[in-house]
């Protein structure tokens, strides 16, 4: 079951095959390091199995889990976005197969074809968008108390 | 259905989490209340203090069970009952999940929060006749691991190979826990339905209603076949005073399980 945000639903077949004539079958170890945040970000993937948590650096704690990514979604957008550099920290909560991507290289087929270009834009700022929403419904904190509502 | 209260007799009190506890209830005389369906409420009165509707989250022959969460003056007179103590309980009131509308279709169960609490009687109802629905999913959005309501039985779950796909996501994970981080839909991904064949059950906060109903009707389940849960502020329960009336329905009576088809307009005024 895919939502509107995953690659198989977001972009046409055409684009779909031409983005996966690069890709790259790659699994990691639990507890493998994706990416840390601050540094080049010059691949992406999109998980296949396992779940992969996304973490932000809190000086004097252990990197909080800020989300959790499974089967089909997109782990990185910051390789499509100057400066190119991570956000956050990634890591493989268990066992992760997925695509992997070679960014300057996704990039440069972008520059090159305008329509395959706008595909991935419209893609990455799908899931972007998704994100956005997701994080902000977080913020109201639903299942408290008072189900978000501000009272004491 | 009873507009008198019963006395009822507590014979159980469970700390399901820090402020919620689940109360396991008999009858106290010879009397008892009508067979509850999954998804209706009683109205339970703490003597002395009021009557709030609390959701029937167990039903086993005379006993019935209600998860109260302690947020005002009568849940958290209710949250402080021990075993031996009374109540008043009228009902069963309002409509029911009606599970027979999933018969020969995947089942996907939605809850964030405390509503689980409504939802577990249908879950319990499913996997006694597994081989009358199809695949079934039960999704469960909470605050933190600890919010998560009957722990024990839903780790149970989520190890089981059985017939129920089970999966839990938190929004802030404790440390060093491993687990799903994210609202209840990013949890869709994973669950096993085909939309076209699927009914979906859908308790917790309103907008976290609304954000699953509308990612579902994305994939494709008509609106009709999501039944959701609201919640309004119930006072007689029995369709006569108003205050739970939500554009032309009234909640105790017509709700609070409808579907999707008539919710929706419903929730997306903003002066209701």
């Amino acid at each position: 079951m895919t939502s509107a945000t995953t690659m198989p639903f977001a972009l046409a077949a055409e684009h779909r095959e031409r983005l996966m004539r690069i890709a790259r079958e790659v699994s990691f170890g639990a507890g493998t390091r994706l990416f840390e945040e601050g540094r080049r970000a010059d691949r992406f993937w999109i998980v296949r199995t396992g779940t992969v948590a996304l973490d932000l650096h809190v000086p004097g704690r252990r990197a909080p889990v800020i989300e959790s990514l499974g089967q089909g979604e997109l782990v990185g957008w910051s390789w499509h976005f100057p400066p190119y550099v991570w956000q956050l920290g990634a890591e493989a909560m268990t066992t992760v197969r997925a695509y992997e991507f070679d960014a300057v290289a996704v990039r440069a087929m972008c520059a090159d074809d305008p329509g395959f270009g706008r595909a991935i834009a419209v893609w990455v700022g799908r899931v972007l968008a998704h994100r956005l929403h997701a994080a902000r419904t977080r913020l109201l904190d639903l299942y408290g108390p008072y189900g978000g509502d501000g009272r004491p | 259905m009873n507009d008198v209260p019963l006395p009822y007799r507590v014979t159980q009190v469970r700390d399901e989490t820090a402020d919620t506890v689940s109360l396991a209830l008999t009858p106290a005389g010879p009397t008892s209340l009508a067979p509850f369906a999954p998804g209706q409420f009683a109205m339970v009165y703490a003597f002395g203090v009021g009557e709030i509707p609390v959701s029937v989250s167990r039903i086993d022959r005379r006993e019935l069970v209600h998860t109260v969460r302690s947020v005002g003056a009568v849940s958290a007179a209710l949250c402080a009952l021990r075993p031996g103590a009374h109540v008043g309980l009228r009902g069963p009131f309002g409509t029911g999940w009606e599970l027979d509308r999933a018969t020969g279709q995947d089942m996907l169960v939605v809850a964030g929060g405390i509503g689980l609490a409504p939802l577990r009687p249908l879950v319990f109802d499913a996997l006694a006749a597994p081989r009358a629905y199809g695949r079934m999913n039960l999704l469960i959005g909470a605050r933190t691991p600890h919010d998560v309501l009957y722990s024990q039985q839903v780790h149970a779950w989520t190890a089981a190979h059985g017939p129920l796909h089970c999966g839990v996501t938190v929004d802030r994970p404790a440390p060093g826990r491993l687990g799903h981080v994210g609202v209840v839909t990013t949890l869709l991904n994973g669950a096993r339905f085909e939309p076209r064949n699927t009914t979906a059950f859908i308790c917790g906060p309103e907008v976290m209603i609304r954000a699953t109903a509308r990612d579902l009707l994305q994939r494709g389940l008509p609106a009709h076949r999501i039944r959701v849960s609201l919640e309004r502020n119930m006072r007689c329960a029995t369709g006569h005073c108003g205050h739970c009336q939500l554009g032309g329905v009234l909640m105790c009576r017509d709700g609070p399980v409808i579907g999707w088809d008539r919710a929706e307009s419903l929730l997306s005024v903003r002066e209701l």
